[in-house]
C-alpha cells in the first residue's frame, strides 16, 4: 500500500516541479514517476543516465569514482595509482569500506593512498616521467604487489598524457600487469562510465592473460562479480555458495585479487549481484568463453531462497541437494529474527535513495521484516535498472532518477516515510528533520547485510536506528501542551 | 611618466612576429623607451635577438627544476639585453606533451605576482605562439593585461585567413575587458599589390594597416648574429623601417574592436585581388566522364 493513490502522486511531483524554471521543469519531470507494474519497460515512465542539471544538488559521482572507487580498488594485492592532483585519491581513500584479508603494505594496498601528487610543472611539462618512476619506487618499496592499476584524474586526459605507453614498459620490464584506466573523472554524466571504462580496461589488459593455461576445474566452478565485501558482505556471500557444494574461483572485487580475475574465464556460471558495475565484464565472458551470468539477490531470506534455488538449477541434483540443506538449516535462525523484529518493524514505511543495485535489491529485506518501500531510487542507473525495479515497487510507489537534495526533502516531507535509506550527504538533513536514516552505501559502518548472517545484522541496524529514544524527544520542552502542563501553569 | 601599454602580437605561424617584435622594441629601446618582452610560446625564441643567446632559460623551466613557480624569484627569470629590454620567456613542454597553455598561464601569473611590470615600464610587448590553440595563448589578452593587439600578416592567403580568425578572438576578450585591435603589421612577402591587399583588409576590419615592413635580407644577416637590424647596422634602411613601426605604434590611439568578416567576404578580397580564383560551381560533384560528356 502506497502512502498516496496514484493521482496524489502525480499531483506531488508536479507540486514539487512547480519551483524549476521551465526547461529544468521539463528535464526533471521526466526523471519522476509514479510506479505502474503494468508497465513493461522503464523507458516508457522514466528517463536516466542523463547529464545532472546545473544548480541543483545531485548526489553523483565521477567516473574516477565509479572506476578507482568501485571497480578497481578493492583488488587487494594491486596497487592503483590516482594518477593526478593529490585530492581525488585522499578523499576516496578507504572511503567503501572493502573489507580484506592481508597485511596492508605488504601483501595488500587496499586502505592505502597512492598518487603522482601532480604539480603544476606535471601539468605543464606532463607527468608521464613522473608516472614512470612512481611504478619504479613501487616496485622497490612494495614487492609483493601483484600489478598496478593507474587510474587517470581529469587533468591526464585535458593534457593528454601517454599512460598507455609507460604501463606498457613498466610491464614489460617488470613482468606484471600494468593497468592504464582512461576514467577521468569529467567524462560521462556519473561513476557509471567509470564502471564501464573500468570493466573494459581489465577486459583488455587482464582478463585473457591466463588464457590457455592449465587450470583445475571443477563442474562446480563459479564466480561473484559485483560484490565489493563492503562491511564483509561477499564473506556472507561466499560461506552460502561453498556450503551449497559450489566452489568459488573469484570475488569481483571485494577481497580479490588480480590472479582471481585472471582464472574467472575458467569458471562454470558468474554470479552477478552489482549489475549496473559489472554487467559488462559478464556479457564480454559469455561471448568470448560461453560463461553464462545469472543476476541474484542476497538480501533478505526471501530473495536469499529465491537466488540460492535458481543457482542451484543451473547444478546437478547433489547441488540442488544441498542447497535445499542449506535453506533448511538458515530457517530456523531466519525464523527466530523474524519472530524478534517483524512486530517492532511491521508496517513501518522506507524510502531509499541509493546506487548500484540497492534500490531495488533492499526491497525485499525490508519486506521481510514487515515493512515497506514507498520511494526509491538510482544515482547513475540506466534504463536496465529501473526496468528491473518496476516490478519490486508496490504500484503508485514513487520512482526518482538522479534525485536532487531539494526534490527528495520534499518527498520525504510529504510521504513521511518512518525511515530513509541513502547516503552520508543526506543523513544529517534527515536526522534533523527528525527522521531516521540508515546508510545505504556503507551500511553506517556495521555489515554485512548480504546472505544469512548479513539479514541478521540488517534487522538489528534497522531496529536500533527506528528504535532509538531519540526520536522521542524532538519536540523542545516550551513546545509541549499537555493537559498536565497546562494544569500546572494553571495551578 | 606615461601608463604602462602592453601589447601582444599575434598572427599566422612563421609570419615573422618573433623578428618584427624583437626588431620594434629595439627600436623603442633606442628611442629611450623603457621595454619587456614576454615570451609565450614554449620554443622560447622571442628574446634571442635582444639577448644574443640560442634560447633563455624559461620561467617554467626554472620552475621545474625548482620544483614549482613558487621557489623562483623575480632576477632569476628575468635578464636584461640590448638598449636595457627586459627579457622573460615562459617556456613550456616538448612538442607531444604536458600542456603549453598552463605554461603560459602559470608563468604569466607569476610574472604578475612578482610586480615584473613596474611602474618604470612604458611597453610590455606579449609575442605569442601563432595559433591560439586554447585559453592559455588567450591568456596575454584576458582582463588587466593586454590592451592592444597587433597582428603580424602578409599578402599570403593563409597569413590573412588567420588576422581574420584572431580578430574574432579579440571580438570574444573585447566585449568582456578592455582588449582592442590596434593595426595589422605587414611583413612582407613582395606578393603583388601587397599593401594595399591589407590595407584593405585592415579597413574590413576596422582598423588600419600601421606599418608595410618590406623584405630586406639585411634582418636575416642580423639574425645569423643574433641580434636586431637595429644593433647590428643601426644606419641600415631597414632599420628605419622598424624605428618608423616604433614611432607609429608609439604615437598609436586607433584602437577598435575589430569587425572580423565572412568567409565568403574574405575569399571576395582575394579574388579581387588575384589570389584566388572565382570557383566554378558547374564543377563541382561532377566525375570526369560527367563532365568530358558535359
Amino acid at each position: 500500500m502506497a502512502v498516496l493513490t496514484r493521482d496524489e502522486t502525480d499531483a506531488l511531483i508536479a507540486e514539487v516541479l512547480e519551483v524549476y524554471p521551465e526547461k529544468a521543469k521539463k528535464d526533471r519531470a521526466k526523471h519522476l514517476a509514479v510506479n505502474d507494474q503494468s508497465v513493461e519497460q522503464s523507458k516508457k515512465c522514466i528517463t536516466s543516465n542523463r547529464k545532472s542539471l546545473p544548480g541543483v544538488m545531485t548526489i553523483r559521482g565521477c567516473a574516477y569514482a565509479g572506476s578507482k572507487g568501485v571497480v578497481w580498488g578493492p583488488i587487494k594485492d594491486m596497487i592503483h595509482i590516482s594518477h593526478g592532483p593529490v585530492g581525488c585519491g585522499q578523499y576516496s581513500r578507504a572511503g567503501r569500506r572493502n573489507y580484506y584479508v592481508g597485511t596492508t603494505g605488504v601483501d595488500s594496498f587496499g586502505t592505502m593512498n597512492f598518487t603522482s601528487d601532480f604539480q603544476e610543472k606535471d601539468i605543464v611539462f606532463g607527468g608521464d616521467k613522473k608516472l614512470a618512476k612512481l611504478i619504479e619506487e613501487i616496485e622497490g618499496l612494495f614487492p609483493l604487489n601483484k600489478g598496478i592499476s593507474v587510474q587517470s584524474e581529469c587533468p591526464i586526459g585535458l593534457i593528454g598524457d601517454d599512460i598507455e605507453a609507460v604501463s606498457k614498459k613498466a610491464s614489460a620490464s617488470f613482468d606484471k600487469p600494468v593497468v592504464p584506466v582512461r576514467c577521468e573523472g569529467f567524462r560521462g554524466v556519473s561513476q557509471s562510465l567509470g564502471h564501464h571504462i573500468a570493466n573494459d580496461a581489465i577486459r583488455d589488459w587482464v582478463l585473457d592473460k591466463r588464457d590457455g593455461q592449465p587450470h583445475e576445474s571443477t563442474p562446480y566452478d563459479v564466480a561473484i562479480i559485483g560484490d565489493y565485501n563492503i562491511g564483509g558482505d561477499a564473506w556472507a556471500t561466499r560461506i552460502l555458495l561453498e556450503e551449497m557444494g559450489l566452489r568459488v574461483v573469484a570475488q569481483w572485487s571485494g577481497d580479490g585479487t588480480l590472479a582471481e580475475m585472471m582464472n574467472t574465464p575458467k569458471v562454470k556460471l558468474n554470479l552477478l549481484h552489482c549489475y549496473r558495475s559489472m554487467n559488462y565484464i559478464s556479457r564480454h565472458m559469455e561471448e568470448k568463453y560461453g560463461i553464462p551470468y545469472m543476476e541474484y539477490n542476497f538480501f533478505g531470506p526471501t530473495k536469499i531462497i529465491e537466488s540460492l534455488r535458481k543457482i542451484a538449477a543451473f547444478f546437478d541434483d547433489s547441488i540442488k541437494e544441498k542447497c535445499e540443506q542449506v535453506i533448511a538449516r538458515y530457517q530456523p535462525m531466519m525464523d527466530e529474527i523474524i519472530a524478534k523484529y517483524r512486530p517492532r518493524l511491521e508496517g513501518k514505511k522506507v524510502m531509499l535513495y541509493v546506487g548500484g543495485l540497492r534500490p531495488r535489491h533492499v526491497i525485499g529485506a525490508y519486506e521481510d521484516l514487515g515493512m515497506e518501500v514507498i520511494g526509491t531510487g538510482y544515482e547513475f542507473g540506466h534504463n536496465d535498472d529501473y526496468d528491473r525495479t518496476i516490478k519490486e515497487m508496490g504500484d503508485a510507489t514513487l520512482l526518482y532518477d538522479d534525485v536532487t537534495g531539494f526534490e527528495l526533502e520534499e518527498f520525504v516531507k510529504r510521504l513521511k516515510p518512518d525511515m530513509v535509506g541513502s547516503g552520508i550527504k543526506e543523513k544529517y538533513i534527515f536526522q534533523k528533520m527528525g527522521i531516521p536514516l540508515r546508510q545505504m552505501h556503507s551500511w553506517d559502518y556495521s555489515g554485512p547485510y548480504h546472505g544469512y548472517d548479513g539479514f541478521a545484522i540488517f534487522a538489528r541496524d534497522m531496529d536500533i536506528a527506528l528504535a532509538n529514544p531519540v526520536w522521542h524527544n524532538m519536540t523542545p520542552p516550551w513546545k509541549k501542551t499537555s493537559d498536565a502542563e497546562n494544569e500546572a501553569i494553571a495551578a | 611618466m606615461a601608463k604602462l601599454r602592453q601589447c601582444a602580437i599575434y598572427g599566422k605561424g612563421g609570419i615573422g612576429k618573433s623578428t618584427t617584435t624583437q626588431n620594434l622594441v629595439a627600436a623603442l629601446a633606442e628611442s629611450g623607451k623603457k621595454v619587456m618582452i614576454v615570451g609565450c610560446d614554449p620554443k622560447a625564441d622571442s628574446t634571442r635577438l635582444i639577448l644574443h643567446s640560442k634560447a633563455q632559460t624559461t620561467v617554467m623551466h626554472l620552475a621545474a627544476e625548482a620544483g614549482s613557480v613558487e621557489d623562483l624569484e623575480l632576477e632569476d627569470v628575468l635578464s636584461v639585453g640590448y638598449g636595457g629590454i627586459k627579457c622573460v620567456e615562459s617556456g613550456g613542454p616538448e612538442p607531444g606533451v604536458g600542456c603549453a597553455g598552463r605554461g603560459v598561464i602559470t608563468a604569466i601569473n607569476f610574472l604578475e605576482e612578482e610586480g615584473a611590470y613596474d611602474e618604470d615600464l612604458d611597453f610590455v610587448f606579449y609575442d605569442v605562439l601563432g595559433d591560439v590553440v586554447c585559453g592559455g595563448f588567450a591568456m596575454p589578452i584576458r582582463e588587466n593585461k593586454a590592451q592592444e593587439i597587433y597582428i603580424v600578416c602578409s599578402g599570403e592567403m593563409m597569413a590573412m585567413y588567420a588576422a581574420n580568425n584572431i580578430s574574432k578572438g579579440i571580438v570574444k576578450y573585447a566585449n568582456s575587458g578592455g582588449v582592442r585591435l590596434a593595426g595589422l603589421i605587414c611583413n612582407s612577402r613582395n606578393t603583388d599589390r601587397e599593401d594595399e591587399l591589407i590595407e584593405a583588409l585592415a579597413a574590413r576590419l576596422g582598423t588600419t594597416m600601421i606599418h608595410f615592413v618590406p623584405r630586406d635580407n639585411a634582418v636575416q644577416h642580423a639574425e645569423i648574429r643574433r641580434m636586431t637590424v637595429i644593433e647590428y647596422d643601426a644606419k641600415h634602411k631597414q632599420a628605419d623601417e622598424y624605428r618608423a613601426l616604433a614611432r607609429k605604434i608609439n604615437d598609436n590611439t586607433n584602437f577598435v574592436i575589430p569587425t572580423p568578416i565572412e568567409m565568403e567576404e574574405l575569399e571576395e578580397l582575394l579574388m579581387e585581388f588575384g589570389i584566388m580564383e572565382a570557383e566554378d560551381e558547374t564543377i563541382i560533384g561532377k566525375t570526369a566522364e560527367e563532365l568530358a560528356a558535359g
